[in-house]
């Protein structure tokens, strides 16, 4: 297992080497010198940009720069932002919390729906109900993320029922502590909900084809035969081998959802990681770009991990065929 | 089967002739933008701004839209003008133009004889633009970057997938390892980057190109890797190995042997991924990145729609790109389905 864990890390430095490579290459191609906007500021003062230039060699050719920037970052160094003034790693710090946040609200609004979806779909096969949830499912499927937030700040706007984007109200540091986690939740609700119901169709169908599997195995038909009743028939035996596959989804589903968030971010005005990403390559942010890039493909490998785990964890055949 | 007989049975089916229908008649209006607009992309009237639908009504034995008035231009509300009406016209004479890019003529569907400023299908902008013919316009980026982009995706991945399934050894492993690292980067992510490091070397008409090239850069890998699989089977059969033993070379082999084995998998994978570009280009655009003003794509469009004014005064009409966008993906998607069910019967869901 650890040989194994080992293995995957390992695999993921080069994964990482790359992308940030190719980041530095794409953005020296870029025209203009990022340093000269922040000149022109007066806020900002003539050693720290020396001291960065000299630290990170800004004044050298690309790959140099990669080596130096490398070099930092493993020293924990990620730079410095100067649209927000701060270093990079603090900045980073408070915006993934955020997503973090959001993926895993939109995570359980999309499995809170479609499991219980997918089973009743099952449950009540080609009836009135497994039609409509079908098609709407499929029409789930086809409307993009960024029409959904729309939508939704036009329904908060006109409703008045929610907030118009943002984590927190202006008054959150005033607050209780139960009062600080419900005005979090009251700003989750809308960005959640763009996020998860496009993958809710999906996790539905899913869902229903297992169960449609499971209600005709073998062991179903033995617990009817013993006498169950129905009710821990199809919730005890058929529901919990039908969700089994659906635990491997669950990693992927998470990892998706990451890269997913950043234009629900944008258009909802979510302060996550993903509308840092945005605003930082319209300024011309370098070391922002580079670290929200380098975190996010982090996140997605490590998604990608857990699913494997999970899969090893709930079907031991995989887990045997790995010790090998 | 040929795919003649495939459109056949495909457009045979309810299903998929309602999907096929839907997309004939937006690649058409497409088409003959020019002919179903009745105003020209970016002709503004800043006396407009924020113009409600207008319905059409029979009328006097003749179709006519009513006329309004602006009661209030700071929140742009409108009303209707008491038992004023202008007159429609079929085939009315509008702005010129070239039809097919050929022929020059002024003719249009519909054209309204009242003074300009008159006649909103669907409502006008915060410049006073006629959204239904900004809609039209914005049909041609939005559907033709799907046409444009699959194909070039599914031709480097045909080439790389191909290949490296039919050579093997060393060049199939640097090829995979290539796929896995673009499958391995977050899409969007990469999207922005690319676009942020390429946009300054073009103009902005020349976007368009830019962003076909970016999304078929990001989507080929995944295509690649299928098709090598599916190559790497094909090699075994003896029909490569006679061709190979009469002494054809390896593009001919995979054109001639290879291709034709492989193109009902390929139609179906281009019919649903499509999607994936339209909904590429019009996330690009939206954000600012893509096609930029005053050329006009749905994205583009639906990005003027994120305005609080736009919220708060209920302008709903701003926001019928994205149901051009869904339509476009649902006919799409549809239809890749019902042509997957007749290419290959055993994949059809219970």
């Amino acid at each position: 297992m650890i040989a194994y864990l080992t293995r995957r890390f390992f695999a993921l430095i080069p994964l990482l080497l790359g992308i940030t490579g190719l980041v530095f290459l794409l953005m020296s191609l870029a025209p203009g010198d990022f340093l000269t906007p922040v000149r022109a500021q007066r806020d900002v003062s003539n050693e720290l940009i020396q001291a960065i230039e000299q630290q990170f060699g800004l004044n050298q050719p690309w790959y140099v720069q990669y080596v130096k920037w490398l070099g930092n970052v493993v020293t924990g160094n990620l730079g410095h932002s100067w649209a927000y003034k701060m270093p990079v790693v603090d900045l980073i710090g408070q915006r993934m919390f955020a997503t973090f946040l959001l993926s895993v609200s939109a995570l359980v609004v999309a499995w809170g729906i479609a499991i219980p979806l997918g089973v009743l779909a099952a449950m009540y096969k080609d009836s009135i109900f497994d039609r409509i949830s079908g098609f709407l499912a499929y029409a789930a499927l086809s409307l993009p993320e960024f029409f959904l937030a729309l939508l939704f700040m036009f329904f908060a706007a006109q409703s008045g029922w929610f907030p118009m984007g943002g984590a927190t109200s202006i008054d959150y540091e005033f607050m209780s502590a139960g009062g600080q986690i419900l005005d979090r939740i009251h700003h989750l609700i809308l960005p959640a909900l763009a996020l998860g119901i496009g993958s809710v169709a999906s996790i539905m169908r899913i869902m229903r084809a297992n169960f449609l599997d499971a209600v005709q195995a073998d062991y179903v038909k033995t617990a009817r035969a013993k006498g169950l009743r129905e009710f821990s028939v199809m919730f005890k035996h058929a529901l919990r081998n039908a969700i089994n596959p659906l635990v491997s989804a669950f990693g992927f589903a998470f990892s998706g959802l990451l890269s997913g968030a950043l234009i629900v971010e944008i258009v909802l005005q979510y302060p996550g990681l993903g509308q840092l990403m945005y605003q930082s390559i319209l300024r011309e942010d370098q070391f922002v770009v580079l670290a929200a890039v380098m975190l996010g493909c982090t996140m997605l490998v490590v998604g990608n991990l857990i699913a494997d785990l999970l899969l090893g964890w709930s079907d031991p055949r995989i887990r045997t065929q790995r010790k090998k | 089967m040929t795919i003649r007989s495939l459109f056949k049975s495909v457009f045979s089916r309810p299903l998929g002739l309602l999907s096929g229908g839907l997309l004939i008649v937006l690649y058409l209006s497409a088409i003959f933008a020019d002919f179903i607009a009745s105003a020209p992309t970016n002709a503004q009237d800043l006396e407009r701004t924020y113009h409600p639908p207008t319905p059409i009504v029979w009328k006097d034995g003749g179709l006519k839209v009513p006329a309004y008035t602006l009661v209030d231009p700071s929140s742009a509300s409108y009303e209707r003008t008491e038992d004023q009406y202008y007159q429609l016209r079929f085939l009315g004479r509008g702005f010129e133009y070239k039809l097919l890019g050929l022929f020059k003529t002024d003719r249009h569907l519909l054209i309204c004889d009242a003074p300009k400023g008159a006649f909103y299908l669907l409502g006008s902008d915060s410049t006073g633009r006629d959204v239904f013919s900004r809609l039209v316009f914005g049909s041609r980026v939005s559907l033709f970057i799907g046409l444009l982009g699959i194909t070039i995706t599914m031709v480097l991945g045909f080439l790389v997938g191909g290949l490296s399934g039919y050579f093997g050894g060393r060049t199939d492993f640097i090829a995979m390892r290539i796929v896995e690292f673009m499958m391995a980067v977050p899409g969007l992510y990469l999207l922005l980057a690319l676009r942020a490091a390429l946009a300054p070397h073009f103009a902005s008409d020349q976007m368009f190109f830019v962003i076909v090239i970016i999304l078929a850069f990001i989507g080929w890998a995944g295509t690649a890797r299928i098709l090598r699989g599916m190559a790497l089977s094909i090699r075994q059969q003896a029909f490569v190995m006679a061709a190979e033993s009469m002494g054809q070379g390896p593009l001919t082999i995979l054109r001639k042997h290879v291709l034709p084995n492989l193109v009902s998998y390929l139609l179906v994978a281009a019919t649903l991924s499509i999607p994936g570009y339209v909904l590429g280009e019009a996330a690009l655009s939206f954000l600012g990145l893509g096609i930029q003003e005053p050329s006009a794509s749905w994205g583009l469009m639906l990005s003027e729609a994120q305005n609080v004014k736009v919220f708060y005064l209920n302008f709903w009409w701003l926001l019928t790109p994205g149901v051009a966008i869904f339509l476009t993906v649902i006919a799409y998607n549809v239809f890749g389905d019902v042509l997957r069910d007749v290419v290959d019967p055993r994949s059809q869901k219970r």
